[in-house]
């Protein structure tokens, strides 16, 4: 048997023990033992950013971070950016401006979106797309995704 | 006009479960009981299998079964869509790097991955090839055993197939000018996010299939027929996928662990890594070879054109690609006269598929490079010499064919206007455009059932997936406008094959013309029910009322139909059922086996510049203009044509596989395999639409999914030769590239 590790660990909130292996990665945990499958998995190398998180206020690649480091820590994910069955303002926007194809990158753009307003309300083109140049869309949204954030972050200020 | 009917962009059908994290990918998918599974690979492209020893990995606490070609029956199955060559594991012989010759299931991915590492497996080294040159030397070792090609001339040879196109005779035709070049564009991978996923499950006396498939009617009948199964048996169910562009067509490895579940007994589920799809699909990497001769006037006069496509060890739909893309490669121009050869060469690599623009993007690079390069030495315009020759409204330009379907000036004119063709350039800076054109289905089947419930609201059941393109948002919308339903009362379901009745597949950009077709085939059939209807009801005749667009229309006045639906249906309720087919035969006298159903036909226009330092390509300014016949829904036109114009843009800029000497991807995954991000966009890019309502879909519409991607790299590369004085033949434009060329420029 392989020795595992117990760790505790909030996830959107709500406090979670786990038993992980040395070698599980947090997505490896966030979808096989909590079932959160909202974060994805595509590349495992850190270049992709579909498995994005928050990890204590910034962004990971979830595939990136051993599970046994995420003990103790806060994490976000996709699952926990809509509040009480209403989806957020950032999420709507990516939905009215037409940045959701197959949908498959978005949960990690939808993060790596909301922690560049949170530090940065008002982020212009540039910043945007700095900040998501780890989230690689194949179907090609970007234009309509910096829109959504710009929109966002637009909105808020209103 | 609600935003949820025709012509509107509500939100995406189904997009609240992609940014909540709740839509269901096929790897999110747990099965109780589920068995983990890993492919067994070798080091090796072609190597001869001498054994195979799997004592240590099935010691291992865990391991459920190891399969290898002896478990499989005999002969292995083989299947294609076409030619039946690929097993379901190698037998004997591997043929490509990365070619499973054994599959491990254990309880958990852990073991099967340990296992894998632990089945020992003991080969030799076959000489192999990688590269056209080498697969086409009369010396090279044979990809496919001559013996599995009888009666076949071409048999003792690398190439399967050999296609023959053209009209008039070449050899005869006379030109002012002629202008003979050869353009290479490389392998490229398809690269979903979602990398494939499978899972199969023992389901009664016959089986269940999960699989990220853009064809579940395709894959159930491979299956059913490997396993001696009838159809109803197959269940195939295909959640909405993270991307497909072509590369989730066709089965791959879902047979084998078809077989294994059921050898298992128990439920088998296979996810591949991205390094694994980068080994199970890619483009093909092609060489042509194009003669173009002109009128000193800018008349074209022929197009001589010799293609030689690599594909990989098993054929898969890389034929049709083959031939589709070339019997379209003298593009949308009024040519007199055309010899097109195009051959279908087998290399010991990734067996090569159809991938967004099915061969049409290589083709359209070397032609209309060659036509940018003819336009430079007649010292005509671009823009003006293909004006010149572009096929009229109607106008048979491939003679005997589906004559021209769009007004294709408008669609150059506009991409002129908005690039500021003719207008002055900054230094440094370049102008290109390009033209072009894909042959939509050539056959098709469709069906559809669509229910109208007694309450107004509305269920539709299509075989169509939707991978990204917005298929279920579009039926929604004929069936909210056809029905008087809002939209948020239709649900669209899709991908289960016990549920869904047959649709032939999800590609060519079909969907919204013939499933459309189909969906609206069935409402009118609803319709026609609620007209009777609503004139037993008024005592009235049928013949004086009209049902559409969700009204029923009768004389004096008009009402929604859920007013003629209720009291119609009565106290029991119930509901009106209605039945689409949308149908297109083959015709075998025909070289594609049908004529299109539609064109797909595009115009980008480039401005960029070059850091002469670098190599560094910018692309200023991108104009992408398609001829959609009817946006059905404008806002999901423009996501997939700027998307499939960003797709173009990594083939032309970035994109390609590197291979070492032994066959091995080199640049195997997303560190060192680049596709664009967001800091790769250009400046500045737009698109438009030209609609004529001229299509042969719903409303006029016509597909439109792949013609963004159609010509990119020849516009970008005109704009780089006008910027720097350097044309390039060979794709990527990649800064190394670029840079080398500008240093081995010509001092004028």
């Amino acid at each position: 048997m392989i020795p595992t590790y117990p760790i505790e660990l909030s996830v959107n909130g709500r406090r979670r023990r786990v038993d992980v292996a040395a070698h599980h990665s947090l997505l490896d945990i966030l979808r096989d033992d909590l079932e959160l499958t909202g974060t994805k998995e595509c590349c495992l190398v850190g270049e992709c950013g579909a498995c994005t998180v928050i990890l204590d206020g910034r962004t990971v690649d979830s595939c990136l971070v051993l599970a046994v480091e995420a003990d103790g820590a806060e994490i976000t994910t996709v699952e926990g950016l809509a509040a009480a069955g209403q989806v957020s303002p950032l999420q709507q926007a990516f939905l009215d401006r037409g940045a959701v194809q197959c949908g498959f990158c978005i949960p990690g753009q939808l993060i790596s979106a909301h922690v560049l307003l949170a530090g940065n309300p008002h982020p212009t083109v540039g910043e945007i797309q700095e900040s998501l140049a780890g989230n690689l869309c194949r179907c090609g949204c970007y234009e309509q995704i910096t829109d959504a954030v710009l929109a966002t972050a637009e909105e808020a200020e209103r | 006009m609600s935003r949820a009917r025709i012509g509107g962009s509500p939100n995406r059908v189904g997009g609240i479960g992609r940014v909540t994290g709740s839509q269901q990918y096929v790897a999110d998918i747990r099965l109780p009981d589920v068995l983990e599974a890993k492919l067994v690979t070798i080091d090796c492209a072609r190597a001869r299998i001498i054994s195979i020893d799997t004592t240590a990995a099935l010691a291992l606490p865990g391991v459920r079964l190891i399969m290898t070609a002896a478990d499989l029956p005999r002969p292995v199955p083989r299947f294609g869509p076409k030619f039946h060559d690929r097993p379901v594991l190698a037998v004997g012989e591997t043929n490509y790097h990365g070619e499973p010759v054994a599959i491990v299931a254990a309880e958990t991915k852990d073991t099967a991955e340990e296992a894998a590492r632990l089945v020992r497996v003991e080969y030799e080294e076959l000489p192999a090839v990688f590269t056209l040159a080498a697969a086409l030397d009369p010396a090279a070792p044979l990809v496919k055993d001559p013996a599995l090609r009888p009666n076949d001339p071409l048999a003792g040879t690398n190439v399967i197939r050999e296609h023959h196109f053209g009209w008039g005779d070449v050899t005869i035709a006379s030109a002012d000018v002629v202008v003979e070049n050869t353009y290479t564009f490389p392998m490229v991978t398809h690269f979903a996010i979602e990398p494939h996923a499978f899972m199969a499950a023992p389901d009664g006396a016959g089986i269940a299939i999960w699989s990220t498939i853009q064809h579940p009617y395709v894959l159930q009948k491979t299956i059913a027929s490997l396993l001696g199964m009838p159809l109803a048996k197959v269940r195939v169910y295909c959640p909405d996928l993270g991307g497909g562009f072509g590369g989730k067509q066709q089965p791959k490895l879902e047979p084998l662990i078809a077989f294994t579940a059921l050898r298992a007994g128990r439920p088998v589920r296979l996810v591949l890594t991205l390094e694994e799809t980068f080994q199970a699909v890619r483009r093909a990497a092609v060489e042509i070879r194009v003669r173009t001769g002109c009128l000193s006037d800018g008349t074209l006069a022929f197009q001589d054109i010799e293609s030689n496509f690599l594909i990989g060890a098993y054929v898969e739909d890389a034929d049709r690609v083959v031939e589709k893309s070339n019997y379209m490669a003298c593009g949308p121009y009024r040519v007199p006269a055309s010899r097109i050869v195009a051959r279908t060469v087998l290399s010991h690599t990734t067996p090569s598929c159809s991938m967004r623009g099915i061969g049409t993007p290589q083709v359209t690079w070397a032609v209309e490079s060659n036509l940018n390069e003819c336009a430079y030495v007649l010292g005509l315009d671009p823009v003006e010499f293909r004006l010149h020759n572009l096929a009229r409204m109607g106008e048979a330009f491939i003679p005997g064919d589906t004559p021209a379907d769009g007004r294709w000036d408008q669609v150059v004119h506009k991409a002129a206007e908005m690039i500021g063709w003719g207008s002055p350039l900054l230094p440094g800076r370049g102008r290109g455009l390009a033209l072009g054109i894909k042959s939509g289905p050539t056959t098709g089947l469709s069906y559809s059932t669509v229910r109208l419930l007694a309450d107004g609201s509305v269920i539709i059941f299509v075989g169509t997936s939707d991978m990204g393109q917005g298929a279920r948002t579009v039926f929604a919308q004929i069936a909210a406008d056809e029905l008087g339903a809002p939209l948020d009362w239709v649900t669209v379901v899709m991908g289960d094959t016990a549920i869904v009745p047959y649709d032939q597949q999800t590609s060519a950009s079909r969907s919204t013309v013939l499933m459309g077709n189909a969906v609206l085939a069935a409402c009118r059939e609803i319709q026609a029910k609620v007209r009777g209807m609503a004139a037993r009801l008024h005592g009235l005749d049928e013949a004086s009322i009209v049902v559409e667009h969700g009204v029923v229309r009768l004389p004096g006045r008009d009402v929604p139909i859920i007013e003629v639906l209720r009291p119609g249906l009565g106290p029991l309720g119930g509901e009106l059922v209605g039945n689409g087919e949308a149908r297109k035969d083959a015709d075998p006298s025909h070289p594609l086996s049908g004529a299109p159903v539609f064109f797909e036909f595009n115009c980008t226009a480039i401005e960029a510049t070059v850091d002469e330092e670098t190599g560094d390509v910018v692309i200023v300014r991108h104009v992408t203009v398609s001829d959609v016949g009817k946006a059905l829904n404008p806002l999901q036109v423009t996501m997939q044509d700027e998307g499939a114009a960003i797709m173009g843009l990594g083939h032309t800029l970035m994109e390609q596989y590197i291979f070492d000497e032994g066959g091995r991807i080199r640049n195997l995954g997303a560190i060192d395999y680049r596709i664009p991000t967001s800091m790769d966009l250009p400046l500045e890019m737009l698109s438009a639409i030209v609609e004529n309502a001229d299509g042969p879909g719903p409303y006029g519409a016509k597909g439109m999914s792949e013609g963004a991607v159609l010509c990119v790299a020849p516009a970008v590369a005109a704009a780089v030769r006008q910027a720097t004085g350097v044309a390039i033949r060979d794709l990527p434009l990649t800064p190394e590239r670029v840079w080398r060329a500008l240093r081995d420029r010509p001092i004028p």
